[in-house]
């Protein structure tokens, strides 16, 4: 999703250090790099995926986040980006935790469990939803701990956690979540995409 | 050791204090260089060998008529590509193929030195070998890089010379040599020290060699390089060239036969003495204790970019070991790449064809090269 990567990237600022936490092949890296005047490094559980970065000469450590992120000082980076792997972690509020200790700012964005298409998928034919942004089956799915976009914001919200930005995304098209209208785009909106800080 | 083959060495005139306390003059580095330093003088890659390797890193080895140590690695097109860099490897101090070592005459004496030759460590080793910088006149190396002891001098190059090179590929090595590690060097160190012919290291003089005992101290090291899966894939319970077991301590099996022929021809290549310093230096090397139990200070003035690379079959230095390194970089926002390359072949597969660590290695030279 090219949208939400220039969201992500319009959040970074110039010469600052950065961290993409599950970076998968290294395109959302690569496309920072060639973008943005900035010093990135990456994490990434998978073998194949690590392999795939360091080829690329990407500074990517092979390693899981949920164990790894421990070998960074606090407040090492500027921005953290955790770019919809949060639903994929054993314990996401543990992450969330470490990212925000070892980032000044933390860039997460989270498919949205509420999106209506999701919701009717359930509604009308009772089976786990399989859409664009959840492709899998309930039975290979990587996901462990969906949310809503409703739910991560009551999530930062209930551990004081400063919402800088919360932005909707829908067919390629961002607008502001705030509290009035946060149970329309819960339900119109397929990604959303926050920047938070302690 | 056949003299009069054509080695390549330069000799060092500026004094080398070494960690043991005495002081070295004029002592030979021998060395050899593949492809050509560039006139910028940016391609020039400085390769480390591990614990029985030597300068001859591609080709054909002149001493042993084999392919070079790192053939699969180093050579025209391959991940080390011998028609962009310039490969340079020197023979470690102590060693057996040109370099000062235990073999060399103290011209003081008339004598092999043998075991009066100074005790060398890792740090003695890149000190020496950084006197090459020198000789071809290169300001800042493109890349340092090694696997087992030859990361290990990566590590201990990087740390001494923070600014020297552009990146550091440290592969199946450690930072401080674990007591499994010292154990097994110790196992070897004793076989030689136990064949009658060592003579307390002055075989050279007396017109003896411990062709035994360092026959079985490469059988017993041999094993530490190879893993358990490999072994049984390779070799399992195979007889050799028999179809039954002869109730008698012949090599019935082929693992026998195949560790008894490593030996043999090990013996033809080495020096008994050089194998008890070699593996001391690794034993002696710990760059943690170095900076009191603080890895991380070792190298905290660099801005060298690293790759760290371990296998998932390597027991002798396992990937926790290596992931120790990326941790101690990582604490000081060092530049630092990390994979664990799966492949059943131990700890030797640094050596061997592994397609997808000959790929990740070439990909991010060319790349981090690309870059200048």
């Amino acid at each position: 999703m090219k949208q939400e990567f220039k969201i992500i990237s319009d959040f970074i600022e110039k010469n600052t250090r950065v961290l993409d936490v599950g970076c998968g092949d290294g395109t959302l890296m690569q496309f920072l790099q060639d973008n943005k005047d900035i010093n990135i490094r990456g994490i990434e559980i998978s073998k194949e995926n690590s392999q795939k970065c360091v080829s690329k000469g990407l500074t990517v450590i092979e390693g899981d986040a949920e164990k790894d992120l421990s070998q960074f000082p606090n407040s090492s980076f500027d921005f953290v980006i955790l770019s919809q792997t949060l639903q994929a972690f054993l314990n996401p509020e543990i992450v969330i935790q470490e990212l925000l200790r070892v980032g000044k700012k933390a860039i997460v964005t989270v498919p949205n469990f509420g999106f209506w298409k999701v919701r009717l998928h359930l509604l009308m034919k009772g089976t786990m939803p399989i859409t664009k942004n959840l492709p899998d089956e309930w039975y290979n799915t990587p996901n462990l701990h969906m949310c809503t976009i409703k739910d991560f914001y009551k999530f930062c919200y209930e551990r004081n956690i400063k919402l800088d930005k919360a932005l909707a995304l829908h067919n390629e098209k961002t607008s502001p979540i705030n509290e009035a209208n946060l149970n329309i785009k819960n339900l119109s909106a397929e990604l959303g995409i926050f920047l938070i800080e302690k | 050791m056949n003299k009069n083959l054509k080695i390549k060495s330069l000799t060092i005139d500026k004094p080398l204090k070494l960690d043991c306390g005495q002081t070295i003059n004029n002592f030979p580095l021998a060395y050899e260089t593949y492809g050509s330093l560039n006139e910028k003088k940016d391609n020039a890659i400085l390769v480390f060998h591990a614990l029985t390797g030597d300068q001859f890193v591609s080709g054909i080895n002149p001493i042993t008529k084999k392919e070079g140590w790192w053939s699969y690695a180093v050579g025209s097109s391959k991940a080390i590509d011998t028609d962009k860099y310039f490969v340079i490897c020197a023979n470690v101090i102590s060693g057996c193929l040109g370099s000062f070592g235990p073999s060399d005459t103290n011209t003081e004496t008339n004598k092999v030195y043998g075991t009066t030759f100074p005790i060398i460590t890792i740090n003695d080793m890149v000190n020496a070998q950084y006197n090459l910088l020198d000789f071809f006149k290169i300001d800042k190396l493109f890349a340092v890089m090694g696997g087992s002891m030859g990361g290990m001098q990566v590590l201990q190059f990087v740390s001494n010379f923070p600014n020297k090179a552009k990146i550091a590929i440290p592969i199946a090595c450690t930072s401080s040599h674990s007591a499994q590690n010292i154990a097994f060097n110790e196992l070897g160190r004793q076989s030689i020290m136990a064949d009658v012919n060592w003579l307390n290291g002055d075989y050279a003089n007396q017109n003896k060699n411990p062709d035994k005992g360092l026959s079985v101290a490469r059988m017993a090291a041999h094993i530490t390089y190879l893993s358990k899966n490999g072994l049984q894939e390779k070799f399992g319970r195979k007889l050799q060239e028999r179809d039954d077991l002869k109730f008698s301590f012949d090599a019935d099996f082929q693992i026998e036969s195949y560790l008894r022929y490593q030996g043999s021809v090990f013996v033809d290549r080495f020096d008994a003495n050089s194998y008890l310093y070699i593996t001391r230096a690794m034993d002696y090397f710990d760059l943690t204790k170095e900076y009191n139990g603080n890895l991380s200070k070792a190298f905290e003035k660099t801005k060298t970019k690293f790759l760290v690379i371990s296998f998932t079959s390597d027991w002798l230095y396992p990937t926790s070991e290596n992931k120790e390194i990326v941790i101690a970089l990582n604490a000081i926002g060092a530049d630092v790449a990390f994979v664990e390359i799966e492949s059943d072949k131990g700890h030797d597969s640094f050596l061997l064809d592994v397609p997808e660590f000959l790929n990740t290695l070439k990909d991010y030279i060319d790349n981090s090269y690309s870059k200048n």
